[in-house]
């Protein structure tokens, strides 16, 4: 870095000192005391320093950093530590056994997972996982499809309420004709992804011809729409109190004690991810994943290719909801107790965040955010009250320093070894 | 193709108005089966006005637009949308190139084969035996689109990393890839060198000669228009201003009058 450089990040570090400075001057050195009835104002010259010397070091470390993310590219980054330890674990994973065992050696640490950090920490993670199936649904609908869906904790609730309303209501014919209660989750699971499929379509309908921010909205008033319908329609849902005493899924016919319950809904879920995980993949590698990616690349081109958009809209809002469906009954198993309240569209944005952080469009991405949004505010409880800030400084950094996500999406290569066979037809490694 | 001088897009009394803006007055065109068609016209003379009203981007305000299948008499496809119209088999090129830009460029070509393919969600779900063969296939066949275009060193290049003429290139290859029987290029050297274009022009002959495929295309490069074309268009102010063989519209003073002024 020459001087000049440097007397210019320095020049502009100080005006940004002098900004912050008259900026937080009223917030943190002015202190207005009406204790005596007579208003008072206490200045604290003290803070003063503090805001400047913070201010002036944060901001010289931020453009410092910026002008190094403008030119991380301009060398190849081949000898870092951090490169070379990815080109390891990639080189490493590229391997069939390494990946098996690493597979099963992960498959191990989750199956014994309940047993080794018992309830407290078993249900934070089902918490986890439920987000994780909601990430990896919402990302067939925004990173796949492109389509911003603001509106994704209304099919959530559709599953939490579809089992809700369940029990409410066919609990009782269960309970006298002498049917374990506990069956009804197993009824509730494909029944919510139905039904949360096909308020997918019927919300689909009216939004397609929308993209961007128009569709947004429209996405954003239809998750508002469904909560206050729920909350407002107390002699079926119950309103604003919710549905309470909600079954856990009984082994086969015995009812577990609520932390062997917790152990088994943790297997339920863990199984459901692997399904979700396995379902996304498949979908992703094909026919119908490419064509929604052609939607989210350029839609009049994706027209143009042949590809009828009303149906890979359709599909796409379909299979977004479905998931979500499945883990709002998961959900409302694990609290035996649903209201409104949890389907906000603070929710719906959890999810998207979680996309955003992990890599738009990435699966391991998708799982990585959401664990990290999930788990890491669960181990950090002091700082609860800073949770907003802390989530917007990281999406802020993460935009600009790291825009692709944590964890990218990695294309698909194809490797053809021509083979000089009369027919010429390629050998095809994926 | 045995009936070369049959027509095969037939545009009859197209207009197309915006607002108060006569976009295309009253054109009609004929493009013969195997024949490679220029259009031309300056800025603005309603050129891909035309390509989008036979795509289906737009639905003309009158006239009409019918696909000819000889004895078998002809199928109207104005206002239909532009994924049935390219099944009906017309694939065209983008003026400012429209490729998948995140995608590989295998995974573009991939994509126009969308409609070869039959695998639905639960069969890409479950993956079985045919689902697999057809994805084999597909990527063969992509393969080998690739090769023609001179492409294949780039196949699991991201689109958009592309040096300039080899995305005009994909976009073609995308294009052949939906199997038409008309291929619109919508400005296909536009902002090549003279080699490139050269290169591209012996592309465009090949894919002529060797897929059977009829070419209609925009171009303000002159020098193309008069080596690839058998017939020019010459389009101003929406209207058809002449019509016939480069040498024709060389001398046309019509013509001149309108790239040139009075």
């Amino acid at each position: 870095m020459t001087r000049k450089l440097v007397i210019k990040e320095v020049l502009a570090s100080l005006v940004s000192m002098l900004w912050f400075s008259v900026l937080l001057f009223p917030f943190m050195v002015m202190k207005v005391n009406v204790a005596s009835g007579v208003a008072q104002i206490r200045f604290r010259w003290a803070a003063m320093p503090v805001i400047a010397i913070a201010a002036f070091v944060l901001s010289f470390l931020w453009r410092r950093a910026l002008i190094w993310n403008e030119h991380r590219g301009d060398k190849l980054s081949t000898s870092s530590p951090f490169a070379l330890a990815r080109a390891f674990i990639q080189k490493a994973l590229s391997k069939k056994p390494v990946r098996r065992t690493s597979l099963l050696v992960l498959l191990a640490l989750v199956a014994v997972y309940p047993y080794a950090l018992g309830m407290y920490h078993t249900n934070i993670m089902i918490t986890a996982l439920i987000y994780v199936i909601l990430a990896l649904g919402l990302n067939i609908v925004v990173g796949l499809g492109g389509l911003l869906n603001l509106g994704y904790a209304a099919f959530f609730a559709f599953g939490a309420y579809t089992y809700g309303l369940l029990w409410k209501y066919a609990g009782p014919a269960f309970v006298s004709a002498g049917i374990n209660t506990g069956w009804i989750f197993w009824i509730a699971l494909p029944l919510a992804g139905i039904i949360a499929v096909i308020f997918g379509i019927l919300l689909s309908l009216p939004v397609l011809r929308l993209r961007g921010d128009y569709l947004a909205i429209i996405t954003l008033a239809f998750g508002e729409i469904v909560r206050m319908v729920l909350q407002n329609s107390s002699a079926v849902t119950g309103g604003a109190t919710g549905i309470s005493l909600i079954p856990r899924p009984w082994l086969f016919n015995l009812r577990l004690p609520p932390r062997q319950a917790a152990t088994y809904i943790y297997y339920i879920v863990l199984i459901l991810v692997i399904f979700t995980i396995f379902v996304v993949r498949r979908i992703e590698d094909s026919r119908v994943g490419r064509a929604l990616e052609a939607m989210r690349e350029d839609e009049i081109a994706c027209e143009a290719m042949g590809i009828d958009l009303v149906r890979n809209k359709l599909a796409t809002f379909a299979l977004g909801a479905f998931w979500a469906g499945i883990a709002g009954v998961v959900l409302a198993a694990q609290t035996t107790y649903i209201n409104p309240d949890s389907f906000t569209l603070w929710e719906s944005i959890m999810v998207l965040m979680a996309i955003v952080i992990g890599g738009t469009g990435s699966i391991p991405g998708a799982i990585g955010g959401a664990l990290i949004l999930k788990l890491l505010p669960e181990y950090f409880r002091p700082l609860a009250q800073y949770r907003m800030l802390i989530y917007g400084i990281a999406m802020i950094i993460i935009i600009i320093f790291k825009p692709d996500g944590l964890i990218p999406r990695n294309r698909k290569k194809y490797t053809f070894v021509e083979k000089v066979a009369q027919d010429g037809k390629a050998e095809v490694q994926a | 193709m045995s009936d070369v001088a049959a027509p095969i897009l037939d545009i009859h009394n197209l207009s197309m108005v915006f607002g108060g803006l006569r976009a295309i007055d009253d054109v009609s065109i004929h493009i013969k089966s195997g024949e490679i068609c220029a259009l031309i016209g300056p800025n603005g003379a309603g050129k891909t006005t035309i390509f989008n009203c036979i795509t289906g981007v737009y639905k003309p305000t009158k006239g009409s637009i019918a696909i000819e299948h000889g004895e078998r008499g002809s199928e109207r496809i104005e206002g239909l949308k532009p994924n049935i119209i390219n099944k009906k088999g017309l694939a065209r090129t983008f003026q400012n190139i429209r490729l998948f830009s995140n995608m590989t460029v295998l995974e573009n070509v991939m994509i126009g084969r969308h409609n070869s393919l039959k695998a639905g969600i639960f069969k890409a779900i479950m993956r079985d035996r045919a689902t697999r063969e057809e994805e084999q296939r597909v990527i063969d066949e992509s393969h080998d689109i690739l090769k023609k275009m001179r492409l294949d060193m780039f196949i699991n290049e991201t689109a958009r990393n592309l040096p300039y003429g080899a995305q005009r290139r994909l976009e073609i290859a995308r294009a052949l890839a939906t199997d038409p029987f008309l291929l619109l290029l919508d400005e296909p050297v536009a902002g090549m060198n003279p080699q490139e274009t050269k290169e591209l022009e012996e592309t465009i002959n090949l894919i002529r000669d060797r897929e059977k495929v009829t070419i209609l295309l925009i171009e303000h490069d002159m020098s193309l228009v008069m080596n690839v074309s058998e017939r020019i268009y010459v389009l101003d102010y929406g209207r058809l201003i002449a019509e016939g063989t480069p040498t024709d519209i060389k001398g046309n003073p019509e013509v001149i009058k309108a790239y040139l002024g009075e």
